[in-house]
């Protein structure tokens, strides 16, 4: 076995080193709602270096997808900050705004939801470089066929309308048009969830092999452990709006601390057959997001829950370099096969 | 690298069958009414040559039955005026009126609707309160006193019509954009750096425009009707031969000459008709649409 | 209520087909499957979207929607064809010997009814008992189902509940009238994982309990592995492999089959460091339903694929534990 310093990737080492692309901290975001105040997303910290791809998993209602929107603004955060390169875009004006999307474009979960059905794809791929004044239309025209070449469709999709299109392809569609201007970072939001296996892993090989060619960051949001495990250098588990542990993805798979991380690795559908649990079966529903739970979130469903739990909300704390974790009993050191 | 070689693209379709047209023609309804629409246009751009006097004039005996006289296929009114040659001029008024007043209804309409929809909070309730105000005046009431106001001329009539008949496609207007608005095509063109005229203009208004389509043919329909009410109580133009206003005429000799207001009756009854199953047809064509992709 | 038969099938499929008409003909979108179930058995069905396993799951109940049809093969319930039956006796046999569970319970629940009120209606529907006790067993089949304070539950309305708390209640539902088949099409797919397991090993208790024979449908390999004795593989409407679950995994025989466990990223095999394994791809999509190839459906992605593939459709051979329909079955390891 190598050693630990080994594993750790020298892309992530490597990339550590250099200024981040993404600096989020204490991002929170709050919504009112004829039912109360729900408080999706809550002191979330991260950042992001280049040519690295942080995953964000957990379950429906972490807040995973909220802060995905949080980043790209289509939601406004009530406290924290966003900087993108050196700027604060936290409370960038829609002018503002719109000059910084060139460095951030998101990729949505459903092409056939976002990409327009009247317009060929050819104008949907223009549009970002139309709408940034880049380019002639001759220009244009070339970069849309280059685009296409890139996320492997033929030059002849250009005159096609996205309903023409298997939901594989018009998910490349959706990655080449968030391509378009060239951005720094991209956020992934669930950008597999709706699709078969087989085409799925098209999609994924198709992301690495961008990220590679291109050294674009991406900030990919995922419910599939297994998947997010896939592509992210670094991954961040989140439960109820907060991160709760965040690691390397080899140090968090092998040495997971956190027992909803645990219990989330436990749960995932392996292939590889039949395997023992490594720890007790998580009981119970994720709480009401309008009705948090005290201290710990995780308390109510945590099988190591004490009455600290209950009382204190745990700190994050490093337990090795790069590996952090919000718990006050965090598993340390040791594989998960007690 | 990408994979070229895995993306095969189904054949191009570009069947007419599949179109808005073709499956539109397809609906016996609906062709009937664009066939009845065609007629009466037809009749509108053939009035000038099919009878060149002014319909107003006096042009023979009064009180023809139809077909007692060759020359007036269609018979003449209490004045001796030539009934067909009414019709086929009335055509002409009761179109513009109903396009153009349909048209300032639209733009109005959408308009207000965008703005209100898109933009939500202090824009949209000033607007809708604007858009309540003018849907609590009963709108044949607010055209008439409009017109009385301003005297009766083919402007005045189409204005008034059309400041007056649009806050029901406002409304309507408004919860498309509202929807479209926070559906993730506007969030797409948001993250790329549209501006909000774009996302307005170029993502949201044309994929909320197929129920508008079926609502402006009911919004003709609807002033075209409006127009020979008018007319028909004695505020239409008194320049130009209108349908409703040849019902008016005929009102005196209904008992004796029931034809002088049955004929251009039997127009409008056509004309609504006809805008009315076109705007049937389009409803269905377009609302199930979506669904087969 | 018939005895089961230990090894006697409770549930055989022979030469099921079933086709779409429209207006340019028939569509075949399942055919010639076949497959039995044993008591106690938990069978799956695995395939990804349009390979025809809901279809088949809803032929199980007689619940074709239209223009779908059967055109062809038997459905045998305990010995009973069900395909034969006009819709009085299929009623009866619905939810009392062959029950159902879907991926979104809020479809199938009705929200105007309280969730105890719609599980007696379930009783009452089948059996000749006292409303007094259908509302024993009812409160018995929600604790059976693992839902918390049962008596409190049965006066909540489906909304109510949480995705996890409806699919208990959709399979207390089911259990009402103590089937001896329950088919459960993608019944844990809109759920998050942690309760996702929860619902999987309620299931798979229940049918080791209650010797229920269960027919799972699923398009995710992953989920099967833990808890099935069987896997049946379908591709474009046709059964391409069926073996025990440790062989299929072990020793995949089908090139799909095959594609389909190397394409899914495996969570914790992280353990390769820094070089990150390209995933397996199958080439291309699956064909559409007018436009399938003469031979192995399979074909035009397949890496195997020669003149004979593309002729003639592979027959299903016997293969150690189970079955392969292809014409290279064994060559796969060459890849």
């Amino acid at each position: 076995m190598p050693s630990d310093a080994a594993l750790a990737a020298p892309t992530v080492s490597a990339a550590v080193a250099a200024t981040p692309v993404l600096r989020v901290s204490g991002l929170s975001v709050e919504y009112r709602t004829a039912r109360g105040v729900v408080h999706a997303l809550d002191d979330v910290s991260f950042e992001l270096a280049p040519g690295e791809t942080l995953g964000i998993v957990g379950e429906s209602g972490c807040g995973k997808s909220t802060l995905a929107r949080a980043v790209v603004r289509l939601l406004d955060p009530s406290a924290g900050t966003i900087r993108l390169g050196d700027t604060d875009i936290t409370h960038a004006s829609r002018r503002r705004m719109r000059a910084a999307r060139r460095d951030l474009q998101m990729v949505l979960q459903d092409p056939a939801a976002s990409l327009d059905p009247r317009w060929t794809v050819g104008d949907l791929l223009a549009e970002p470089l139309e709408i940034h004044g880049i380019g002639s239309r001759a220009e244009r025209r070339a970069r849309v066929a280059d685009l296409l070449g890139k996320v492997g469709l033929p030059p002849e999709a250009a005159q096609r309308r996205p309903h023409e299109f298997s939901g594989g392809q018009r998910q490349r569609i959706g990655i080449a048009r968030a391509l378009a201007l060239e951005p720094k970072v991209v956020v992934l939001d669930e950008p597999v969830s709706a699709l078969d296996v087989s085409v799925q892993a098209q999609i994924l090989n198709l992301l690495t092999d961008l990220q590679s060619t291109l050294g674009v960051s991406f900030l990919f949001i995922g419910h599939d452990l297994s998947v997010v495990e896939y592509v992210s250098d670094r991954v961040a588990v989140m439960y109820l709006g907060r991160i709760v542990e965040l690691g390397g993805r080899d140090s968090l798979w092998r040495r997971p601390a956190h027992p909803y991380t645990r219990a989330l690795l436990d749960a995932a559908p392996r292939i590889e057959g039949p395997a023992a649990p490594a720890g007790p079966a998580l009981t119970g529903d994720t709480p009401s997001p309008y009705d948090l739970p005290s201290g710990c979130r995780f308390h109510t469903r945590c099988p190591i829950a004490a009455g600290v739990c209950r009382r204190l909300a745990p700190v994050m704390q490093t337990l090795s370099p790069g590996h952090h974790v919000a718990c006050h009993f965090p598993v340390g050191g040791t594989p998960p096969s007690d | 690298m990408a994979l070229p070689e895995t993306v095969s693209l189904p054949p191009a379709r570009a069947n007419f069958r599949d179109t808005t047209v073709g499956r539109l023609l397809r609906r016996p309804s609906a062709l009937l009414g664009l066939i009845l629409l065609a007629g009466i246009l037809a009749m509108a751009a053939f009035a000038d040559i099919a009878f060149t006097g002014d319909p107003l004039d006096m042009a023979g005996m009064p009180l023809l039955r139809p077909g007692e006289d060759a020359a007036f296929p269609l018979g003449t009114d209490m004045m001796g005026r030539d009934l067909a040659s009414g019709i086929f001029h009335g055509a002409r008024v009761s179109l513009l009126i109903g396009g153009v007043a349909a048209l300032v209804s639209l733009v109005i309409g959408i308009g207000i609707g965008a703005l209100s929809g898109y933009y939500g909070g202090r824009i949209d309730r000033a607007l809708m309160r604007v858009t309540e105000l003018f849907q609590t005046i009963p709108p044949f009431l607010f055209t008439l006193a409009l017109v009385a106001i301003l005297q009766p001329s083919i402007a005045t009539i189409t204005a008034a019509i059309g400041i007056t008949s649009w806050s029901g496609l406002a409304r309507l207007v408004r919860a498309e954009v509202l929807r479209l608005r926070n559906s993730e095509l506007a969030q797409a063109s948001i993250i790329l750096g549209a501006s909000d005229a774009r996302i307005i203009v170029r993502h949201i208004l044309p994929n909320a425009l197929a129920p508008v389509i079926v609502s402006a043919s009911i919004l003709v329909a609807t002033a075209i009707l409006t127009e020979s009410s008018l007319s028909f109580l004695g505020l239409g133009d008194p320049n130009v031969v209108s349908w409703g206003g040849m019902v008016g005429a005929g009102r005196e000799t209904i008992r004796t000459d029931p034809h002088v207001a049955a004929i251009p009756g039997v127009a409008i009854v056509i004309a609504v008709l006809a805008l009315n199953l076109l705007g049937d047809g389009l409803n269905d064509v377009l609302s199930s649409k979506g669904e087969r992709r | 209520m018939s005895p089961s038969v230990p090894n006697e099938p409770v549930l055989a499929v022979d030469g099921l087909s079933i086709g779409f008409q429209n207006r340019h003909g028939l569509l075949p979108a399942v055919r010639e499957l076949s497959f039995s179930v044993k008591s106690g058995e938990m069978l799956a069905i695995v395939g990804e979207s349009g390979c025809g396993k809901s279809l088949t799951a809803l032929a199980l109940l007689g619940l074709i929607p239209p223009p779908g049809r059967v055109t062809g093969g038997t459905v045998r319930l305990e010995g009973r064809d069900l395909l034969a039956l006009d819709e009085a006796a299929l009623r009866r046999v619905r939810g009392a010997r062959i029950a159902m569970i879907f991926q979104e319970p809020m479809t199938a629940l009705n929200p105007v009814l309280t969730v105890g009120e719609q599980i007696m209606e379930a009783i009452l529907e089948h059996e000749t008992v006292s409303r007094k006790a259908a509302r024993e067993r009812t409160l018995a089949l929600l604790e059976r189902v693992r839902i918390p304070d049962p008596e409190r539950r049965f006066a909540e309305y489906p909304h109510r509940l949480s995705g996890g708390m409806r699919q208990r209640v959709m399979i207390a539902m089911a259990l009402a009238g103590a089937p001896a088949v329950l088919v459960a099409d993608e019944p844990t797919t809109a759920l998050d994982v942690t309760i996702q397991a929860q619902i999987l090993s309620l299931i798979d208790e229940l049918r080791r309990e209650q010797g229920t024979a269960v027919v799972f449908i699923t398009h995710d390999l992953g989920v099967v592995s833990r808890y099935v004795d069987r896997v049946l593989v379908m591709y474009a409407g046709r059964k391409v492999e069926e073996r025990d679950t440790r062989d299929l995994f072990a020793d995949p025989l089908h090139p799909y089959t095959r594609g389909l466990i190397a394409a899914q990223p495996r969570a914790g095999a992280g353990a390769a460091g820094a070089v990150r394994e390209r995933l397996a791809e199958i080439p291309g999509t699956v064909p559409a339903l007018a436009a399938m190839p003469a031979g192995c459906a399979f074909a035009p992605r397949c890496p195997l694929a020669d003149a004979r593939c593309a002729q003639a459709v592979p027959p299903p051979r016997r293969a150690g534990s189970g079955l392969v329909a292809c014409h290279h079955a064994g060559e796969t390891h060459a890849l």
